[in-house]
């Protein structure tokens, strides 16, 4: 029961996030900052975690072909395709629900801790539109971070492959072009928006309805990080059923 | 002016508020007083609109709360001005921040009309220097100064105060105190105040309504607040010694 009525308030927040909208000139603001927060304060990790986890994904794909009849190229291509379909839309998804959602929950939950929310409902302002909205508007960002996990996921394979000796830089490159299917890109953007989503909003629900005090807060991160873990793996799932099969 | 009549409210089985009824006056600084666990912060979320309330009304001039559209409850928060007990400072803005952010939300002022009128609340508070510093930086006086400039830098017609001596020293006591009864008088304000500080009974408590086990067990001022004989407030106000000495000078200086 009590898993339904979570859900359902989840579902009555998003509808109450769009409604008596703040006034732009402070949403504007608010955007801004969490964009720095969310987008741009991501970046760097998210550059070092794609750039050698494609270093990896070429490794063991280049130890794992033994066999003289497979090509090299297809070092490059496995790369790309593993890169492109999964690490970089889904698990990327998964290291930002812990870097991006715990920021989220943890700092809307100490607000609701320190009152500060109960201060914005006195005013009489729409809590969840000044919380939550621009921290859904931002994330729609959250592509462009996707995209250089891609570019930077399929470099370190590169680097990886070339100097590791696994094979040439011809080949890898020839392997990454082949067969390239671009409803992929578009099958991984789709995955990317869906996963901006839940990534703004659980963490906002479990920041916003907790109850407790600095103990809860911590409690509050760690539930949202697993259940945001949990949205984006059967999304995955049922995303990659309908658009792929 | 807020009237209250008959107002109940419970959380599941447990009923906190048993049928209040009072009156709380334009220009008064009104006090909620009662001990721990006698549904005072209830009774005030009840009266923010924060909890919402089984039965009876809550008016504020007039209009009853609780027949109000979500777009006039909206309206009429924006003329309610709040100091929390933990202040409520928003952390990622400085102090002249946090004392415009009503002004942002709710007028059409220029952005030097809104800095005037910050500069004049803040130095209404005497916190004039205090423009860029972040409300970590500010001391617990300060904060809650800063949290009574935001709470009246928007001309509220209601002021509402959560144990605002909460954590404060006696002598930055009585500076809040004061100065919410200032305020209170030159602006007009409608001000309720919860509190069990019995200093702030003393000093500015124009109107005290007391509490337990959820109902109102006694109303008065605090110049009536020595003469009553009711038992449930003596034993609340004099439990300190230092307040039976006060007691005992006033009987025999008034005799």
């Amino acid at each position: 029961m009590t898993y339904l009525h979570n859900i359902g308030t989840y579902f009555l927040m998003i509808a109450e996030m769009f409604r008596k909208p703040t006034k732009w000139v402070v949403m504007k603001q608010l955007i801004l900052k969490d964009i720095d927060d969310l987008i741009i304060g991501s970046l760097g990790i998210v550059a070092f975690i794609s750039f050698f986890v494609g270093g990896v994904v070429t490794i063991q794909t280049a130890l794992n072909i033994d066999n003289p009849l497979i090509p090299k190229y297809l070092v490059g291509f496995a790369t790309r395709q593993s890169i492109i379909l999964e690490f970089a839309p889904t698990f990327m998804s998964i290291i930002m629900a812990g870097k991006v959602g715990s920021f989220i929950t943890s700092s809307i939950g100490t607000m609701r801790v320190t009152e500060q929310i109960d201060a914005l409902e006195v005013m009489g302002i729409n809590s969840l539109n000044y919380l939550v909205f621009p921290k859904f508007i931002s994330m729609l960002l959250y592509p462009f971070v996707i995209s250089i996990a891609m570019f930077l996921g399929i470099l370190g394979g590169m680097a990886a492959c070339v100097y590791g000796g696994f094979s040439t830089l011809e080949d890898y490159i020839v392997g990454i072009q082949n067969d390239f299917e671009t409803f992929h890109v578009v099958y991984a953007f789709i995955k990317t928006f869906v996963f901006a989503f839940i990534l703004a909003t659980i963490p906002s629900f479990h920041g916003y309805y907790m109850k407790g005090g600095a103990l809860e807060v911590g409690k509050a991160s760690t539930t949202s990080f697993v259940w945001t873990s949990v949205a984006i793996i059967l999304l995955n799932y049922l995303l990659t059923q309908m658009l792929l099969s | 002016m807020i009237e209250v009549n008959n107002l109940h409210k419970s959380f599941g089985d447990t009923e906190i508020l048993k049928g209040i009824s009072t009156r709380f006056d334009k220009g008064k600084t009104n006090l909620i007083i009662g001990q721990s666990g006698s549904g005072k912060t209830v009774f005030l979320k009840c009266l923010l609109g924060l909890f919402e309330y089984e039965e009876g009304t809550i008016s504020y001039d007039g209009k009853i709360f609780s027949k109000l559209s979500e777009d006039e409850k909206r309206n009429l928060r924006s003329e309610i001005g709040m100091v929390f007990q933990g202040s409520a400072l928003f952390d990622s803005m400085t102090i002249a921040q946090n004392v415009m952010f009503p002004l942002q939300m709710f007028t059409k002022q220029s952005k030097s009309e809104m800095e005037d009128r910050v500069d004049f609340v803040l130095k209404r508070v005497n916190l004039d220097d205090a423009h860029n510093k972040m409300p970590s930086e500010a001391s617990g006086g300060m904060q809650k100064r800063v949290a009574i400039a935001r709470a009246i830098v928007n001309k509220p017609k209601y002021l509402f105060c959560d144990e605002p001596n909460s954590g404060l020293d006696p002598k930055t006591a009585i500076v809040i105190d004061n100065l919410i009864q200032e305020i209170t008088d030159e602006y007009q304000i409608t001000t309720v105040i919860n509190s069990h500080d019995m200093n702030s009974v003393m000093e500015i408590g124009e109107k005290i309504v007391f509490l337990k086990n959820g109902l109102k067990a006694w109303e008065g001022s605090n110049k009536t607040i020595f003469k009553t004989d009711n038992e449930v407030v003596t034993d609340f106000v004099y439990s300190s010694n230092l307040f039976k000495k006060v007691r005992k000078m006033y009987i025999e200086e008034n005799e």
